[in-house]
């Protein structure tokens, strides 16, 4: 049975009311919340709440059968048994999952665990084989271009044309975005991502450090709602890495902004996100706040659960799935 | 996928600035696409000037004359580098690992085919006007004199390009790089059953009835009636157009099956220099 963290079930009825919600994209009169959950406990097939440290009216939602919450709830995106299958090769098993909005949550595992893969599919890069995914309360597989414009990705597998300059670059996606006032929103990001002063040199001159800043600008080019990142500070070097950490705070802070990040970096993932995905071959094997993962582990740092689990060195208090 | 609905301008707009900064970036580029139209009109046109000098000896030479040779040198360069310009903007985005931004920003489809026509059209407007011109003056012959019947041939001949570069793109987004030699070579296999400097004719009869499913057939065909009877077939341009609908729909289909394949093996992620 999955575990209940903090459950307080007059709370997300009371989010009904919250305008927030309205925001949101759910449709206001659809689906009402399980029997269980009026009656204040959890039956092993319905899906389970845990509360988000970032965001008080809104909820996280782990299991399966959300849609029906989905009044109830200020969620950025839901991930319902999702699951990708390449000819005989599985990918990703059922994953279900929700982010609420304005919190930052780090999906975890080692190489083919399946993190780029579940990024793929939220972004439609990648059709899954069966489940669902919706953002703002659009299916992603129907309705991908009533949102996209609200959601944006930064990733080291891709690239951004080396010929054209930095300004060039940015002009470009700011208009595919529909970017008002695109000039002063590129004026505004090279200021604060320190790229003043290689706006007009080719994007393929840049250095590593450069490129991750430019990519990170075009990830922020149409002030994104919902932001995927993967591996946003690999091959940065500390002090750059930790300015971006920091930048990436301050503007999920300041926009309310909700960040979906895959990294390898756990110092980084303990820094940024009130909230863990670990995967494994495809599989949510915990689902945690860093500090509720240290504890269950019994382990002073993440490095430590990410080899327990990597390792199937399982022997954790309360796992999500013991 | 190719729907036609919620269709932007700006972001078509977007597109075309991006090849556009692209093409002002880089001088090789904009040579290459005057040098080789160049290259072969003048090889053709001195090829049609020492036959026509060679009156007598070499059979039709009335019609060569005419400038059937260097017509239908010009009027190839149209379609093969309507394709490539269709083909080359695309491959632009695979080599600069770009496709997975495009395709997972608000771009449509359709809106990324668009651009990709328009480019087409910009880069023939760079690579072929220039070339027509000097054909004027190398040759005396004026393509652009054709008028009407000039529009009529480029109309199925361009339409025909972009079918066949749709269908190349879909299978680069689906295949990778490792099919970018379709892109150059797949409209070579037009220019032998195209009939582009001989009748259909010429052909065995076996052959002839694929030459009548290729629109640049009815165009070429369409140009020697013009050059030698002073006839402009609209039955054969009608024809061809018909023909052009039914295989851009084709190959409009064919992307977005290609793309819509192309997300189920997870390749979108993967394209690359």
């Amino acid at each position: 049975m999955r575990r209940i963290s903090a459950f307080r079930a007059h709370e997300i009825l009371d989010s009904r009311d919250n305008p927030t919600v309205r925001d949101s994209g759910f449709p206001a009169s659809a689906g009402t919340l399980p029997r269980s959950l009026e009656r204040g406990n959890l039956s092993l097939n319905e899906p389970t709440i845990q509360r988000t440290p970032h965001a008080a009216t809104a909820v996280a939602i782990v299991g399966m059968g959300m849609s029906s919450l989905l009044p109830t709830s200020n969620v950025a995106l839901i991930v319902e048994d999702l699951c990708k299958t390449y000819n005989t090769t599985i990918a990703v098993r059922p994953l279900s999952f929700s982010l609420a909005v304005g919190s930052t949550t780090g999906l975890l595992g080692g190489n083919g665990a399946g993190k780029t893969t579940t990024i793929g599919m939220i972004m439609g890069l990648i059709e899954p084989t069966s489940g669902s995914i919706r953002v703002f309360g659009h299916d992603m597989a129907h309705d991908r271009h009533r949102v996209l414009g609200r959601m944006n990705f930064e990733s080291p597998y891709v690239d951004m044309p080396h010929r054209l300059t930095v300004r060039q670059n940015l002009r470009v996606f700011a208009q595919l975005y529909g970017v008002t006032d695109s000039a002063g929103k590129i004026a505004r990001l090279a200021e604060d991502l320190a790229l003043v002063e290689f706006l007009d040199r080719p994007s393929g001159s840049l250095s590593a450090g450069q490129k991750t800043r430019v990519a990170l600008a075009k990830a922020l080019i149409n002030d994104p709602e919902l932001l995927l990142l993967d591996e946003p500070t690999a091959s940065l070097d500390p002090d750059t890495a930790d300015w971006v950490r920091a930048y990436l705070e301050t503007h999920r802070r300041d926009r309310n902004c909700t960040i979906l990040l895959a990294s390898h970096n756990m110092a980084e993932v303990e820094r940024l996100c009130d909230r863990v995905i670990m995967l494994k071959q495809g599989s949510l094997v915990d689902d945690a706040s860093p500090a509720e993962l240290l504890a269950r582990y019994g382990r002073s740092n993440l490095e430590d659960v990410f080899l327990d689990v990597a390792r199937g060195r399982v022997n954790a208090k309360n796992r999500v799935d013991s | 996928m190719i729907a036609a609905a919620a269709i932007s301008l700006g972001r078509i707009g977007a597109m075309v600035l991006r090849y556009t900064y692209l093409l002002r970036s880089s001088w090789p580029r904009i040579l290459e696409m005057v040098y080789w139209p160049a290259v072969q009109m003048l090889t053709w046109g001195f090829l049609q000037t020492y036959l026509v000098r060679a009156q007598g000896v070499v059979p039709n030479s009335a019609a060569i004359a005419a400038g059937t040779l260097i017509g239908a040198v010009l009027l190839w360069d149209i379609l093969l580098r309507g394709q490539q310009g269709f083909s080359f903007s695309f491959l632009e985005e695979m080599w600069s690992r770009n496709i997975a931004n495009l395709l997972m920003s608000p771009l449509r489809p359709a809106e990324f085919v668009v651009a990709l026509m328009v480019m087409s059209l910009i880069r023939l407007a760079v690579g072929v006007v220039p070339v027509t011109l000097m054909a004027i003056e190398f040759f005396g012959f004026n393509l652009w004199a054709l008028g009407f019947a000039f529009a009529a041939f480029f109309v199925v001949l361009i339409v025909f390009a972009w079918s066949v570069g749709l269908l190349v793109s879909g299978v680069l987004l689906r295949y990778g790089l490792g099919a970018e030699n379709l892109a150059w070579s797949l409209m070579f296999i037009i220019q032998p059953l195209g009939c582009i400097f001989y009748p259909v004719a010429t052909l065995p009869g076996w052959l002839q009835p694929i030459c009548w499913v290729l629109p640049p057939t009815y165009v070429f065909e369409g140009l020697r009636g013009v050059l030698i009877d002073h006839v402009l077939r609209t039955d054969l341009m009608l024809t061809g157009l018909a023909i052009d609908s039914l295989l851009f729909t084709g190959a409009a289909f064919a992307f977005a099956w290609l793309l819509a394949s192309a997300r189920r093996a997870g390749t979108l992620l993967q394209t690359g220099e």
